[in-house]
């Protein structure tokens, strides 16, 4: 029998505002409200509230904390200051992916991890089961009790600002801050995942509703919008961040996925270390491209890419994208041809539609650097 | 409920198709754009082809999915919409105008009365569309 789909503390309001709710990694979730064209539009140029309170939450806390996360994580947990947040990846001994995560440091001595919904009880397992008996690090699945909130956009930081309880325009991008929003205590993260500025508001999970609610009312005269999964995934396209279980997964290594800058080997020994290293030496034999279409044609996850008919890669996501206006994907490419400019087919229903591989991102990053 | 007009007649697939003389209009109802989404992208066959009832004769695709459109009668393509494939969300704006995908010259009349009449079609959509 099928488990029963979790909801998020945000499933009421979805019902409410006339969400098409669709099942995704285990949940319930909404994958759009008013279209996803328009949804993407509202958050490029304005402001757009998700609900990705599906996302897992771990906590770990001891002395041992930091050592833990390092041999666990490929980023180097030791450059990350309390108040910071990383980008970084959980794979298996031979390099391939268990997850991507961000992790929070919250205190010297305890650190936040963000994981994909859909990976919740395999990364559970997998960090539990490689922290060593000897190490004082205790871990937390903190997900059921937490929700989350990204707020995206270019009017996200005066949203924000009017309901915050501090200066938020002093957070910067990957930092994070503890406050209240709307009067809800917060953890408040300049993070995202659609190329835009903006936040993502971890909160109780009794306490998200009442976030949203504050988030939409205050936010009526900055445009702002409930987007749904469906343009959370355009968006995210446009920028090629990977998508667990679209672009990466335990079949692909952090190198060929073009997580290399997240790959710290200078830090010391972690799982999937050495095997990076020696893919890193003999180079990757294939690469995560954009890619373009040039014949009209949506090309999408699975499809096979070509060059004079020959299959040389695969794709792993693809749609229309509505800022840059084309048929733009993701694919795997043999390394030789990963170069900007090469000319490819994606096979599309049994024909060679022409494609090319391009600069990435797509659509041009506005997050805030500074 | 969806608008569905009573001149016209219905497939199981959600194609409206419209009697015009010895001809017939298809394209896709108000329920299937509602359900696909924003569309995104339209694939048609050429004048000429020949399409077979209740198989597939082109293609439509929102964000998010990939639909046959299937021909509600046997015949000969003789009108395509050519303004379709450069906007595609016209099948959105005007499901039942402007939207339209093909024009086809039936083989035989036979196919015609197998199509679902207004009514039968909204009973289809009562009953959860499929």
């Amino acid at each position: 029998m099928d488990t029963p789909l979790k909801r998020t503390p945000l499933y009421e309001a979805h019902v409410k505002a006339g969400a098409r709710m669709v099942p995704f990694g285990g949940w319930e979730m909404p994958v759009q409200y008013a279209g996803i064209v328009e949804e993407h539009r509202a958050v490029r140029g304005a402001v757009g509230l998700f609900d990705v309170s599906h996302m897992g939450e771990f906590e770990v806390a001891g002395p041992h904390a930091r050592v833990v996360l390092q041999s666990l994580t490929t980023n180097d947990v030791a450059a990350l200051a309390v108040g910071q947040v990383q980008y970084s990846v959980l794979c298996y001994p031979n390099g391939t992916i268990v997850d991507d995560l961000t992790v929070y440091r919250l205190a010297d001595d305890r650190f936040m991890l963000t994981v994909n919904a859909a990976n919740i009880d395999k990364d559970w397992a997998h960090v539990t089961q490689y922290t060593e008996h000897g190490k004082d690090a205790r871990w937390t699945n903190v997900s059921a009790d937490t929700g989350l909130i990204a707020v995206q956009g270019p009017r996200a930081e005066a949203l924000v600002g009017r309901l915050a309880d501090q200066d938020v325009t002093k957070i910067g991008y990957y930092r994070f801050a503890r406050g209240r929003v709307g009067g809800v205590p917060a953890l408040v993260s300049r993070t995202g995942y659609t190329g835009e500025d903006g936040f993502e508001l971890y909160a109780k999970a009794a306490d998200t509703a009442r976030l949203w609610a504050a988030l939409l009312g205050a936010g009526h005269g900055d445009g702002v919008q409930p987007i749904g999964l469906g343009a959370r995934d355009t968006l995210r396209l446009e920028m090629k961040y990977a998508l667990y279980g679209n672009d990466i997964d335990d079949t692909t290594n952090a190198l060929e996925a073009g997580l290399g800058w997240v790959v710290k080997p200078a830090k010391g020994a972690f799982i999937g270390g050495e095997a990076l290293e020696k893919i890193r030496a003999e180079g990757v034999r294939r690469k995560l491209v954009g890619i373009e279409m040039v014949d009209k044609a949506v090309a999408r996850h699975g499809y096979p890419a070509l060059k004079a008919g020959r299959r040389v890669g695969v794709v792993t996501s693809g749609s229309y994208g509505p800022s840059v206006d084309k048929y733009i994907a993701m694919a795997y490419v043999e390394a030789p041809l990963a170069g900007v400019g090469t000319e490819l087919a994606v096979e599309v229903r049994g024909a060679a539609k022409a494609a090319r591989v391009v600069k990435t991102p797509f659509h041009p990053s506005r997050v805030k650097k500074a | 409920m969806s608008n569905i007009p009573k001149d016209l007649k219905y497939t199981r697939e959600h194609e409206w198709a419209k009697a015009e003389g010895d001809r017939v209009r298809v394209g896709i109802t108000a329920y299937a754009q509602e359900q696909l989404g924003d569309v995104v992208f339209v694939e048609l066959p050429k004048v000429g082809t020949k399409v077979t009832a209740k198989k597939p004769f082109g293609v439509v695709e929102s964000v998010k999915a990939v639909s046959d459109l299937f021909a509600p009668v046997s015949g000969e393509v003789v009108e395509v919409n050519g303004e379709l494939p450069n906007k595609p969300e016209t099948v959105n704006q005007d499901p039942y105008g402007k939207g339209w995908m093909i024009v086809v010259k039936p083989s035989s009349k036979a196919d015609w009365d197998q199509l679902l009449t207004a009514q039968q079609y909204e009973e289809l959509l009562k009953q959860g569309g499929h």
